[in-house]
C-alpha cells in the first residue's frame, strides 16, 4: 500500500520549482504518475510531497512554428499520437508513441514523465537522441536547454537539478532529403532493444546519419562508430549493412532479464539493418 | 485505512460521476481508484491482479478512456466521469459487447473480462469495425489466462460488426 503524502498543486513553473527546493529530497515531480506511483507502490521510493503539475496551464500544448516541432512535457503518449500537427510535421514520433506500453498507459502517462524517470527500457529517449532533440528545463524564471545526447546520465538519472522542470521538447522535423525510423522489438511490455536512426542524403551520398540505441544499456546512447562509417558513404546497402554490424558490435550491453548481452548485439545489428534501410527510403521518398 | 507509522496527509473532497450518478468522498491523497471504487462504492467488477500496469484486469473508463485503477490515484478522478463495468447495461439490457463476449464463449473465469470489455469498447469507439489484427494489437496488454484470447478477439470483431449495423438502421 502506498504510504502517506500530499499533493501539491502549482499554477505556475515558478510555484512548482520552489515546492521542489523546499522539500528537497521528499518532493518528486508528479505528472502522470504511471512510474512515480509504481515505484512508491513497490516501497522502492518515498516522497511526502508529490507536485503535481498537471495544474500548470500550458505544459501540454504540441505547437509547430514553421521551423521547430514544440512538445510540452505533459504531452500524454495518446495525445502525441492522435495530434494532426505531429502527424504532418513528425510522422515518426507519432508512429513510436503508439506503440508505447498499452492504451492505459499511453493514455496517463507524459513525455515528460517518460524522459525524466530515465528507465533504461523505453523507446523516445532513443529517438530523441537519433533526432537531436532538445529538452528544455526550467526552474523559477530560468530555461536551459540540453541535447537530447546529454540529458541521460545513468539508469533513472538525467542532468535534471531536483527543482527543474522538464517543459518541453523539440523537434526539427526532416528536411529534403533527410529520412529517419524506429525500430523496436519486445517481447513484454517494455522494449528489449531498439534503434533509432537519421540519415541525410543528398546525390546518393550520405552526408550523415544519426543512430541512438536504447534498452540495451544504462541509457540510450549514440552509436558513433556506425555514424563515423557513414558519413560520406555512397547511398548503397552494403554500406547500411556494414554500419548496422558496426551498431552491434560496438555496443555497450547488460545482460538482463530482457536477454544476454550476446542475444542483444545481434538484435541490435538486425534491427540497425532495418531502421537504417527504412530511413533512407523514407529519405528518397522526401527528396521524390 | 489506518495511516502506517503515525504519518497523517490531510484528506480533501473528492467529487466525480461514477456510472452516471455523482459520488463524495473525503479521501487521502493516496487512495487509489481501484480501492476508492470496490472498497467504498462496491463497485468489484474491476480486479487487482498484477497491480503494476500490465495485466488490465482493473481497467475503468476516465472521461472514456481507459486507465490501469491499481495505479491510478483516485484524487485524479476528481471531476471526472469514471465508467466502471457495471455502468454499460442500460435499462437491464447487456451492452452488445457483453452479448458478444457470452455468446462468442470469450468467458471462462470472467477475471479479466470487465477490463476486455472496456478497453474494447474504447476501440469500438475509435474504429467501429476493427479487423482481428487491430484488436489483437489494442488488447496486447489485457491479459487472459483462460480463453486463449480467440474467442475474445471474435466478440470484438462481431460486437463492432453488430453495433454498426445496428446504428445504421437507426439512420
Ligand atoms: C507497464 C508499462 C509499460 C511501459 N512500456 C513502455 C514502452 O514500451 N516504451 C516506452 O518508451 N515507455 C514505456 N513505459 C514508460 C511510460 O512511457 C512512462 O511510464 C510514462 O511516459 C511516464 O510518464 P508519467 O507522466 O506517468 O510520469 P510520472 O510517473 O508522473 O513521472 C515519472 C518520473 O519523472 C518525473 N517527472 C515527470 N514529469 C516530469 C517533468 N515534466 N519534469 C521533471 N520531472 C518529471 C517524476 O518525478 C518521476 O520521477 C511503460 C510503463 C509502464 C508502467
Ligand atoms: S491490476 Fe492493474 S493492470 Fe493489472
Ligand atoms: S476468462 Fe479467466 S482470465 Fe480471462
Amino acid at each position: 500500500m502506498l504510504r502517506p503524502f500530499e499533493i501539491h498543486e502549482p499554477t505556475s513553473i515558478a510555484e512548482a520549482s520552489r515546492l521542489l527546493a523546499d522539500h528537497g529530497e521528499d518532493a518528486a515531480v508528479y505528472a502522470g504518475g504511471t512510474e512515480l506511483i509504481l515505484v512508491m507502490k513497490e516501497g522502492l521510493a518515498h516522497f511526502r510531497h508529490l507536485v503535481d503539475i498537471k495544474t500548470i496551464p500550458g505544459l501540454e500544448t504540441i505547437a509547430y512554428d514553421g521551423a521547430v516541432l514544440r512538445l510540452g512535457a505533459l504531452a500524454t503518449h495518446r495525445a502525441i499520437e492522435r495530434s494532426a500537427v505531429v502527424g504532418r510535421h513528425a510522422p515518426l514520433l507519432a508512429s513510436v508513441a503508439s506503440q508505447v506500453a498499452n492504451p492505459r498507459v499511453r493514455n496517463v502517462g507524459t513525455l515528460g514523465g517518460n524522459l525524466c524517470f530515465a528507465e533504461p527500457h523505453s523507446d523516445l529517449g532513443t529517438l530523441c537522441v537519433a533526432w537531436d532533440a532538445v529538452i528544455v528545463l526550467a526552474r523559477d524564471g530560468e530555461e536551459r536547454s540540453v541535447p537530447a545526447d546529454r540529458f541521460f546520465t545513468g539508469v533513472l538519472e538525467t542532468v535534471r537539478e531536483p527543482d527543474e522542470v522538464l517543459v518541453r521538447v523539440e523537434l526539427r522535423p526532416f528536411g529534403p532529403g533527410t529520412g529517419g525510423a524506429y525500430q523496436r522489438f519486445a517481447m513484454h511490455e517494455r522494449p528489449t532493444a531498439g534503434v533509432a536512426a537519421v540519415v541525410a542524403t543528398r546525390g546518393g551520398v550520405i552526408q550523415h546519419g544519426r543512430i541512438a540505441i536504447g534498452s540495451v544499456g544504462p541509457m540510450p546512447v549514440r552509436a558513433s562508430e556506425a555514424e563515423a562509417m557513414l558519413a560520406g558513404a555512397p547511398l548503397r546497402d552494403e554500406a547500411l549493412r556494414e554500419a548496422a554490424k558496426a551498431v552491434g558490435r560496438h555496443a555497450e550491453v547488460m545482460d538482463d532479464l530482457y536477454g544476454s548481452a550476446a542475444y542483444k548485439r545481434h538484435v541490435l545489428t538486425v534491427l540497425a539493418a532495418r531502421a537504417l534501410r527504412e530511413a533512407v527510403a523514407c529519405a528518397r521518398e522526401e527528396d521524390a | 485505512m489506518a495511516p502506517q507509522g503515525g504519518e497523517v496527509a490531510p484528506r480533501r473532497e473528492l467529487a466525480l460521476i461514477v456510472n452516471g450518478r455523482p459520488a463524495v468522498a473525503r479521501i487521502e491523497p493516496r487512495e487509489l481508484l481501484l480501492d476508492f471504487l470496490r472498497n467504498r462504492l462496491g463497485l468489484t467488477g474491476a480486479k487487482r491482479s498484477c497491480d503494476v500496469q500490465v495485466c488490465g484486469a482493473c481497467t475503468v473508463l476516465v472521461d472514456d478512456r481507459p486507465v490501469s485503477a491499481c495505479c491510478f490515484l483516485a484524487y485524479e478522478a476528481r471531476g471526472r466521469q469514471v465508467t466502471t463495468i457495471e455502468g454499460l447495461a442500460e435499462a437491464g439490457h447487456l451492452h452488445p459487447l457483453q452479448e458478444a463476449f457470452i455468446e462468442h464463449g470469450a468467458i471462462q473465469c470472467g477475471f479479466c473480462t470487465p477490463g476486455m470489455i472496456l478497453t474494447a469498447l474504447t476501440l469500438l469507439r475509435e474504429v467501429p469495425t476493427p479487423s482481428p489484427d487491430q484488436v489483437r494489437t489494442y488488447l496486447k496488454g489485457s491479459l487472459c489466462r483462460c480463453t486463449g484470447y480467440w474467442k475474445i478477439i471474435d466478440a470484438v470483431v462481431d460486437a463492432g460488426r453488430r453495433m454498426a449495423r445496428a446504428e445504421a438502421a437507426r439512420r
